[in-house]
């Protein structure tokens, strides 16, 4: 505490100083007893975040309340597991990790205002959150005025890069791309349908989807349909489906929604095992609320499923379920979110210290060996390469791999020829 | 006309003195900014909760749209500081530079017409006042003419509250849709964002509000206010003597609006952010129980219904993520089920009538509140 006071009488120039003599001991203390004893406090922590000689404070930022709960508690979940796992481990720089938890409630503002406080009173090192664009796009002001850190787990539109944020999902190219590389040549598709709901996520994507379908694949998209979000009426959108008979029906329709549209596609007699149908919005999390029966043999596409067949999934898929039951099912964004702490963790080791700014540069280049989809980097632009999976859905809920890309996939929020 | 020879009564007086002494020096000497900040988030709400004391306590008119007017001057403001943040520097990245962010996600390649005029100030705060008192006037017009009124008016103002919403997140190339406008930084040059900035909009907001009060309690005090709670109590009465009750209604409807849409600027500026949920039917419905938990009969119970609300809802929420909406619920029942009259009308039955004999066995001479047959309470 006077440790900070102290701080604030400083000159900037002499705060420089003794930043520049503390990062040197920590430096040359690192490699060889970072087991033995945890670095001071003074020297891995120069910006007077909440950070103590035994513990670092953390802040988890989603909706625990409100119509994006039902989304967003398996993020809370995998986080607080990868927390867990992360303290029994020894901790971070030898401290153990706290978090606050605070709730977004599905609204906006509300978001702004809890990162604001995690950042300002709380002072918390990173801030593990948010899951719609629109509650990102809230806080991104928040994290970069006040310089916090904030890992991000949904799959999105990309159009973004910040020096405060890791995108631990994917970005639109990196979700969509592959896949319908995969569907064109696999199913010889040329005509596509797209269904969204009418958000930026969903209008981002497809018009990234239209491009290479239109100037990669050759192929035509015969229609483009947009429904509000919470809408339940899709019969007008499969009449016209019935009509122009697409090769692939592609949709990035979001939420409760899906509940009804893949209901009424079934009521009107269109069968999935015929007509292709790929998606890029369904995860595990969805068809627990769909019901497996009226979506089996649909395409999703991902980058890990539930029921992905490696040593670090197998290890995830067991812990996750001792700690919260065993009828959770995990998404996509799931384990996205439980890559969050894990790779900050690796950062701040990394940097050798818990200052944003050493972190934000020390990010690029690290990597994550044990992500339950499998090994993981960060890039340049802090998004991570990962690789597109195709799982096609199955009666019981769950996903069955059918395609994978060979090699990780570089992330490119800002699409040149896509935009 | 005993009552309208003195501004305040005297209780009134002890309400605007503690009022004006808790928000223009206790608060900001005690409070960090970050919580300064909440504060002047929540007295946004405090604007809207004025207005519908006039409007509902003293009008009798229910409205369950006043997010519609909230949003509208909100959106007014964050159109001004979107086009202000959205310089060509600024926005460099995009396919097209110079226009709002979100417009350029649309695939929108030029400024629309309407947001042009925004480019300009004064524009910009004679927009937040008159769209919204036009909007109103005519809704106003169209209801209370044709004599609608009650439940219909009421549900008729939702219905306004739903369909705007569906239309600003519809439109999201030129409204910003579901996420509304963020990332909101400087108001002619002069960054918003910043501890100091906070400090100055706050006062700025307090001295609007103090403004707004002024004009409620003049408002309340002339024949006007008679009127409106005349109409309220027997509205048959009031026509039969000659009064014209659709316009009195209209007028009571239109201020009640403008003071919305003061609060929904003053958010944008202190928040840094305006979006569709502020518009809504929850968040009318929201405002509304501000201004019922604190009392719909007074000015400055409505006013302390919408800080004290708030503050339970951040600090709940802040110490109960996951349940904290339930003791909310509870606390709203307890409020209405124990005290119909809100928070002011408690005041008014426990504590008031002991600092009266407090002051009363002082004096010895209790002939001062002769005419504390509230203006606002109905008459029973």
């Amino acid at each position: 505490m006077s440790d900070e006071a102290n701080k604030g009488l400083l000159s900037p120039l002499r705060r420089k100083l003794l930043m520049g003599m503390a990062a040197v001991p920590a430096m040359t203390m690192l490699p060889r007893a970072s087991f033995a004893q945890a670095p001071a406090t003074s020297a891995v922590n120069t910006t007077g975040l909440a950070v103590t000689d035994t513990e670092v404070t953390v802040g988890i930022l989603h909706s625990a309340t409100g119509t994006m709960a039902i989304s967003e508690t398996g993020s809370i979940e995998a986080e607080k597991l990868a927390i867990e796992q992360i303290n029994a481990a020894g901790g971070v720089l030898g401290r153990k990790i706290k978090f606050i938890q605070e709730d977004g409630a599905s609204d906006w503002p509300t978001f702004a205002e809890k990162a604001k406080k995690l950042l300002v009173n709380d002072k918390v090192a990173a801030i593990m959150g948010c899951w719609t664009s629109a509650s990102r796009k809230a806080v991104l002001p928040v994290v970069e005025q006040y310089n916090g850190m904030l890992y991000y787990p949904t799959f999105y539109e990309g159009l973004e890069q910040s020096k405060n944020v890791i995108y631990t999902g994917q970005e639109a190219t990196q979700q969509i791309l592959a896949g319908l590389n995969w569907i064109a040549k696999e199913k010889g598709a040329k005509s596509f349908f797209f269904i969204g709901s009418d958000y930026i996520w969903p209008r981002t994507s497809n018009k990234i989807a239209r491009k290479h379908v239109e100037n990669v694949l050759k192929g035509k998209v015969v229609g483009e349909e947009y429904y509000p979000l919470g809408n339940t009426q899709f019969n007008s959108v499969i009449n016209k489906i019935k009509l122009t008979k697409p090769d692939v029906i592609f949709t990035d329709v979001v939420g409760g929604s899906n509940v009804a549209f893949y209901k009424q596609l079934k009521a009107a007699g269109i069968d999935l095992s015929k007509q292709a149908l790929l998606t890029i919005s369904v995860t595990e999390d969805e068809i627990d609320g769909i019901g497996g029966e009226n979506i089996a043999g649909a395409y999703a596409c991902m980058k890990y499923f539930q029921s992905l067949d490696n040593p670090n999934n197998k290890a995830f898929v067991p812990a996750f379920k001792k700690m919260w039951g065993e009828k959770t099912v995990i998404g996509d964004v799931t384990q996205a979110a439980y890559l969050g702490p894990w790779l900050w963790k690796l950062t701040v080791e990394k940097a050798g210290s818990f200052d944003v700014d050493k972190i934000a540069a020390a990010s690029p280049g690290v990597e994550f060996k044990g992500a339950p989809e499998g090994y993981v980097r960060i890039h340049e632009n802090h998004h991570l390469w990962s690789k597109t999976r195709v799982g096609r859905a199955k009666l019981d809920g769950q996903f069955e791999l059918i395609y994978e890309t060979a090699d990780l996939v570089e992330p490119d929020p800002f699409p040149k020829g896509y935009q | 006309m005993i009552i309208t020879s003195r501004f305040f009564n005297r209780s009134e007086l002890m309400g605007f003195i503690a009022l004006a002494a808790v928000l223009f020096v206790i608060l900001p000497l005690t409070l960090d900014v970050f919580r300064l900040n909440l504060v002047a988030k929540y007295l946004t709400y405090a604007f809207v909760a004025l207005g519908l004391v006039l409007c509902w306590g003293y009008g009798g008119i229910l409205s369950l749209g006043q997010g519609v007017f909230f949003g509208l001057g909100g959106y007014c403001m964050a159109m001004f500081l979107k086009l202000e943040a959205s310089s060509v520097e600024n926005t460099k990245i995009q396919s097209t530079p110079g226009i709002p962010d979100f417009m350029d996600w649309n695939q929108i390649t030029s400024l629309p017409l309407f947001w042009q005029p925004f480019h300009s100030l004064a524009f910009t705060i004679l927009a937040i006042i008159l769209v919204p008192g036009l909007f109103a006037l005519i809704i106003g017009t169209a209801m209370f003419k044709r004599r609608v009124g009650g439940t219909y008016f009421a549900i008729i103002t939702q219905a306004v509250a739903a369909i705007l919403t569906i239309l600003i997140v519809g439109q999201q190339g030129y409204t910003g849709g579901i996420n509304g406008m963020t990332d909101l930084r400087t108001l002619k040059g002069w960054d918003i964002r910043p501890d100091h900035a906070k400090i100055v909009l706050y006062f700025v907001e307090v001295v609007l509000l103090f403004a707004c009060i002024g004009i409620a309690q003049f408002i309340r005090l002339t024949k006007l206010g008679r009127i409106l709670v005349a109409m309220r109590e027997q509205e048959d009465r009031v026509r039969f003597s000659g009064y014209s009750v659709a316009n009195f209604k209209i007028f009571a409807f239109c201020m009640a609006a403008v003071f919305a849409a003061i609060g929904g600027a003053t958010f944008a500026l202190n928040v840094g952010f305006m979006s569709p949920s502020f518009v809504g039917i929850v968040p009318s419905i929201e405002m509304v129980i501000y201004t019922a938990v604190g009392g719909r009969m007074s000015i400055f119970g409505a006013i302390w219904g919408a800080i004290l609300v708030n503050f339970a809802k951040t600090s709940l929420s802040e110490s109960f993520p996951q349940l904290w909406l339930f003791g909310l619920g509870a606390l709203f029942i307890a409020v209405v089920l124990a005290f119909p009259n809100g928070l002011s009308g408690l005041w008014a039955d426990y504590v008031q009538p002991r600092i009266d004999r407090l002051f009363a066995s002082r004096k010895a001479k209790p002939g001062w509140n002769d005419n504390s047959v509230a203006d606002g309470a109905p008459a029973e």
